[in-house]
Formats: C-alpha cells, structure tokens, sequence
C-alpha cells in the first residue's frame, strides 16, 4: 500500500490541516500561554495593575503548607477513585461477559450514568446521603453510624470518592468489557481443559491479557480524578469541611474564582499541566510499548 | 440546505436587528443581576416599568447565575472590554469592586456628572452606610437589603414551654428544651455560620472583627476576631454541638430547608428568608432580633446589613450614564421602594419608604419584617458596626468557615480555630492589600 499522498501544490497539505491546527493554536496554546504569563504577574481582579514578579507566586505557593495538603489529598483521592472504580467495573464487566439472557440490556443500563454530568452527579449522591435530606443518611443512624460529611472530614471525602468513582465505572466497564471480548475464546478453552478452575483462569488468563487495558484506564482515571472531579466537589462539600476535600483542582478554582488571586492560581494551572504532561508522557512511553500482550 | 437557510435567515434578522435600533435611537443599559424566583420577578418587572415611562432608555436584565458567579462574569466582562453598565454585586464584593478605581464609577460622581437630583440623606444610613466612604460618599446603590434575624417556629416552642429567647443564653436554654421535647437532632441551627456567628455577632456586641474600623478606613486592616467573646461563642456552640443542642447547617445558606421542615425550631439566617418561609412553613412562625450575651457591655448595639447593591462600571459614554442615572432615581422613588420591600421582603432604603410601610400598616400583621429594621437602626452605628470591608472576602469568609468547622469537629479548640482564622485570614488580606489599585 503507498503510504505517501500526493499533493500537486505545497500549499494544500498545509491548507487542509491549518484548520485543526488553528484550533489547537487558539484553544489550547494560546490559553495555555496566557496561563504561563499570568503566573509571573501579580494583579487585581480586573487587571487594571499587574507588576512583574517573576517566580513569587510559585515560591508563595511552594510556603503553603495548604498547597502541600492539597497535593497529598488529591493523589490519595485519584489513588482511590482509580483503584475502586476500576475493580468495580472489572467485577462487573467479567460478569456482563457471561452469556447471559439479555445481556445487552444489562450492558447498555451499565454505561448509562457515564452520559450523567458531574454536578448531576454531585446532586444526586447528596439526595442520598445529605445529613438532614438524604435516604440513606436515615438508615445509617438507625445503624448508628453518626454520619455527618457536613462536619466529618474523612466521611465528606468517601462521599467524594464514592460518587466520583460510581460516576466513572461506566466508562471503565466499557474498555474492560471491549478488552474481555477482543481475548480469543481459545486461550480459556485451553487453560480449562488444562483443569484451572475459574478464579485461577481469570488471574492467569484474564487479568495478564488485560493488562494494557487496566493500564490506560489507569491514567485515564488518574486524569478524570484530577481534573474532572471538580463539578461533582463544587456541588457536594465545596472543599469543607474544613479543607478536607480541597483538591489541587478546586484550589485553582477557589484561589483565583472567589479570592481573586489570578497570579497564584496561574500558577498552579502551570504545574497541573506539568503534571497532565508527565502523565501523558508515561501513558504513551509505556502503554505502547512496554506492557506485555 | 437547511442549516444554510438557517444561517441566511440569522444573517437578515442580525442586519434587521442592528439597522433598526440606531433608528429608534434608544440607548441600552445591561443590568447583570443574580437574582431568582420571585425577586427576579421584581427585577423585570422594575426593568418593563423604567422602559415603558420614557423612550430614551431601555434597560435589559440578565441573570448571571448566583453571586460570585455574576460578580466573576461582570470582572471578566470587564477584563474583555464589554462590561455592563450596571452589576449587582453582593456585600462582600464591595472591598474588592471599591479598590477598582477606573472600573467603576462611584454613585455620587455619576448622579452629579448626569446633573440628576441627588441627595444621599434621604436613604437609611444604616444601609447606605455599609456603600459609602468614610467621607459618606455613596459608592454603590443599594438594591436588595437584609440583615440577620432569628426565625422562630411558633408552634413547636409552644409545645415544648418555651418562650422566646432573648439572650444567648436563653438561647441555649430554649435550644435543650426544644431538644428534649423531640427535636433530637436539631435544637437550634444557622445559616452562613460566619456571617451569623462572626460578623454580626461581633457587630450587635460592639466588639470589632478588624481594626481600621472592620476595614472601612484602610485596606492595611488587621483581623481581631479571636477576641474573648467571640471564643467564648464558638465555645458553647462546639459543646452544643456534641448532643446536637446545635447542629451545623453548613457554610451557605442550603440548610434553610431544616426550618421549614420543622426539624430546627430555632433558626438564625437572613431576613431575606422570608419568601421561602411564607411559601414552605406549616406552621406559625416569626423572626426576632438576634440574641446577646447579657454581661456583654452595651449589646445589642446594631446589627449590619447583608444583600446586594448596584455597581455602575466604568468606560461608558455620558449618554449611558445618564440613563443609568435615571434609572437610579426611579427606583429612589418612595412608592417603588415601598413596592419592592413588600414584593421581596428585602429591605427599604429610604426613609421616606419606611414611614410610608409603616403607615400603611404593614407591619401590623407582619411585624418580624421590621425585625431587621429594628435592628439596623438599634443604636448610632460605631466603628465596629458601621460595616465591614474587607478583601477577597468570598474566599475569607470560606477560610474561616475552614476554621470553625475543624472546632465543631473537634479537631481544634475554640480559640485554636480563632487563631488560625484570623492568621490565615490576615495572609489573604495583606494579598489583597499588594494588589489593590493604590
């Protein structure tokens, strides 16, 4: 097959991708430039004064023992968003596997609550679990749990992590169900007449020929956890109680949305994106090469 | 095909639509605006009858979402080079919208440049006061007005014996009655924790949340809230706290629905409340002024406002300026004030539309809508009292929630979660003071 199009002028290559370049120019560098510029100024809110201060707002910030927590909540959060939303939906994706009678309606209701936006979500969780207005809050005091995500740091953050990760299994059951099934039905036949039972088929068999799939919905999740939590916190707990839920996200959000201080928050955009960019380098470094098939 | 004509079609109405209002010659004022339900109503309907008593200027509401959200699109617009000409902004957004200078354009400038009648002394100072510089300068229009009262619900503190509390300590007192009689999980509550617990509290005792008077003289102002009152405060809250005597309702105002539900008895949060109350209560209910520590010398002094006022933005032409002028004078007008306190429950702001609800009799039957009135107007304001200004105050106010919240938890002691307020809060501000326009 020839690989290489022919162009009779050496404009059109470049006419036919300047338009998906444009868009990368102007929605994701130039933005991100901005980003870079504005974490070197100090400013007001309106930018009527701005004064160059070279790196103050990442030294203010490296002060911050705040900034710190913050760091350490969010990959203790995105460390457990990953791990139980990828289990769950591997369960239920081995289950859903199975031949069963109407397994696509099963499928499909599965990968419903991924089209569930994450405020949505956020409200939802909170219809079920608020101190005063929630349906299960009602059952865990007659259990005598004394349930109060409102005033209990730790409760408030499984909340998070419960609604956050219930919201991504969809999209997880998804790749796992497409990885289960793209596995030659084969390699089980053989593994079962060689007499392994089934847990010992799925650790053996399943899970090693998996591994590129648990791998990049690893750092997808990672990803989701960093960044697209934001909505389902904003509308939960706000970060409260205390800063229990503030992740590096939010803090972006709250130090520049509602305190007004662009320079700082500049700035941890800028080391988000550093770290979005290392997570990407290992995700294409090691899932397209190094994970064994 | 359909799309193109589509297009085609929005290309005629965009050209139709520019060339027709240069002919009518009408000049636009957008007033951004966070309110919903019935207060946007009265914003509309303000807006069709300032539109339909004259032909020069026609003013468009937009909603923008809640408070901060409105106040962030007017900054951005304003970053962009297209503000509106009038922004509703929130009473802790005033230290931040103040330092603007070239943003905004003080109100008192305005009505003079515009030649428009204006006088600042027929407006309730307790109200305009909060807007004003020191000098008594009004920097922004009042619109919606309230202060904090003391929502009570009349049929279960009958039930349980008690009567209405005056004092903290009856407060607490009702609260472990109220308790006992059934209300196991909610004896008294609040809403916006700091706004109650801090500000006003410290407001109606006379004793200062900052130094330069709550910040109304100088942005260099210093927290001093982690005094003995307000630790003694946090202190029986936190104790209360643990059988659920109070309970926390959170940090805004979402736990409002344990009022109406009958769950909290006893309620503190704005006297704006009024319209859900009236809609959702099942039962008899009123508002009080706010209690005080009986031993506390002077108390109660005067409580301070909380609500939204009217921001004018700069950089528009004189021609605008003067309808917005306009604009202001007639919603100024003693029947319209009248007309929107009764409407929205907010309050009126000026004197002339307090006398004349008065005189109609309007707090005969409704006498816990001149609550805040009663308490605005208590004493001649002092320093501490006077208001507050203090900036980045949105995310202040989040810091000392922080705080408060780590105490109720038990995490912190009282004076602990005080002192770590104040530190934490002074940091932000002395920020603040760095990047305001000098």
């Amino acid at each position: 097959m020839q690989k290489q199009a022919i162009f009779q002028s050496k404009l059109l290559p470049y006419a036919l991708v300047a338009p998906q370049l444009a868009i990368v120019l102007i929605f994701f560098y130039w933005p991100a430039l901005q980003a870079v510029i504005q974490s070197f100024l100090l400013q007001d809110a309106f930018g009527l004064s701005s004064t160059f201060v070279w790196f103050e707002n990442y030294i203010e910030l490296f002060k911050d023992p705040a900034y710190f927590e913050a760091v350490v909540r969010t990959f203790v959060f995105s460390f457990a968003i990953a791990v139980s939303s990828l289990s769950f939906a591997l369960l239920l994706a081995v289950m859903a596997d199975k031949p069963l009678r109407g397994s696509m309606l099963y499928r499909t209701l599965l990968i419903w609550p991924y089209a569930v936006a994450p405020p949505v979500v956020g409200v939802l969780w909170i219809f079920m679990l608020h101190p005063s207005l929630g349906v299960l809050s009602r059952y865990l005091r007659g259990l005598g749990v004394d349930w109060n995500p409102l005033l209990d740091g730790n409760q408030a953050a499984g909340l998070i992590i419960l609604a956050a990760a219930w919201k991504q299994i969809s999209y997880n059951f998804l790749f796992f169900l497409a990885g289960l099934q793209a596995i030659p039905r084969s390699v089980f036949e053989a593994a079962a007449i060689d007499g392994a039972r089934p847990m010992r088929r799925f650790w053996t068999v399943t899970f090693p020929l998996l591994s590129p799939t648990i791998f990049f919905l690893l750092v997808v999740n990672i990803v989701y956890a960093f960044f697209d939590t934001f909505g389902i916190i904003d509308t939960m707990t706000r970060g409260g109680p205390g800063t229990s839920t503030v992740t590096l996200v939010y803090k972006v959000y709250s130090d520049g949305l509602l305190g007004g201080n662009l320079g700082s928050s500049a700035a941890q955009s800028v080391i988000l994106m550093v770290m979005v960019i290392v997570l990407t380098g290992i995700q294409f470094r090691f899932v397209e090469r190094k994970v064994t098939y | 095909m359909a799309l193109r004509h589509f297009g085609a079609a929005a290309a005629v109405a965009i050209t139709i639509g520019m060339g027709a209002s240069p002919a009518l010659a009408v000049t636009e004022i957008q007033w951004w605006h966070a309110m919903t339900g019935a207060n946007n109503d009265v914003i509309v309907k303000l807006a069709t009858d300032f539109n339909a008593s004259q032909t020069d200027y026609k003013v468009i509401p937009t909603y923008k979402g809640n408070y901060p959200d409105t106040m962030n699109a007017g900054i951005a617009a304003f970053r962009a080079g297209n503000a509106p000409h009038i922004m509703q902004v929130f009473e802790v957004g005033t230290a931040t919208m103040m330092a603007a200078t070239g943003a905004v354009k003080p109100v008192y400038k305005l009505m003079a440049e515009a030649g428009e009648k204006f006088d600042p002394k027929i407006y309730l100072p307790a109200i305009t006061g909060y807007y004003s510089t020191s000098k008594g300068e009004m920097l922004s229009f009042p619109f919606n007005s309230s202060s904090t009262v003391m929502w009570v619900n009349l049929d279960e503190l009958k039930k349980a014996n008690v009567d209405i509390p005056k004092t903290w300590p009856e407060t607490f007192e009702a609260a472990k009655k109220l308790k006992a009689a059934g209300h196991d999980t909610c004896g008294f509550s609040g809403s916006w924790v700091t706004w109650v617990n801090l500000e006003q509290l410290s407001a109606w005792h006379n004793v200062p949340l900052a130094s330069k008077a709550n910040g109304l003289d100088g942005f260099d102002t210093v927290l001093e809230f982690n005094g003995p009152l307000q630790v003694k405060h946090l202190e029986t809250l936190v104790e209360l706290q643990k059988t659920k005597t109070y309970d926390y309702a959170g940090r805004t105002n979402t736990g409002e629905g344990r009022f109406t539900s009958g769950e909290c008895p006893i309620y503190l949060t704005s006297s704006a409340f009024f319209g859900n109350v009236k809609a959702q209560a099942k039962f008899n209910f009123t508002a009080v002024p706010m209690p005080y520590y009986p031993d506390a010398k002077g108390a109660p002094q005067n409580s301070i406002i909380g609500g939204a006022s009217l921001w004018v933005m700069g950089g528009k032409s004189a021609e605008e300026y003067k309808g917005v002028a306009k604009f202001l004078t007639f919603l100024s007008d003693t029947d319209r004030q009248v007309y929107i306190h009764k409407a929205s429950g907010y309050l009126p702001i000026t004197k002339a539309a307090y006398a004349k609800a008065k005189e109609e009799g309007f707090y005969k039957d409704q006498p816990y809508l001149e609550t805040p009135l009663l308490e605005l107007t208590n004493k001649e304001p002092t320093e501490n009292s006077r208001g507050l200004r203090l900036g980045n105050m949105v995310q202040l106010r989040d810091v000392w929630s922080e705080e408060i919240e780590q105490a109720l938890a038990g995490k912190k002691t009282a004076k602990q979660a005080l002192d770590a307020a104040v530190e934490r809060g002074n940091t932000m501000l002395r920020q603040f003071e760095k990047t305001a326009v000098k």
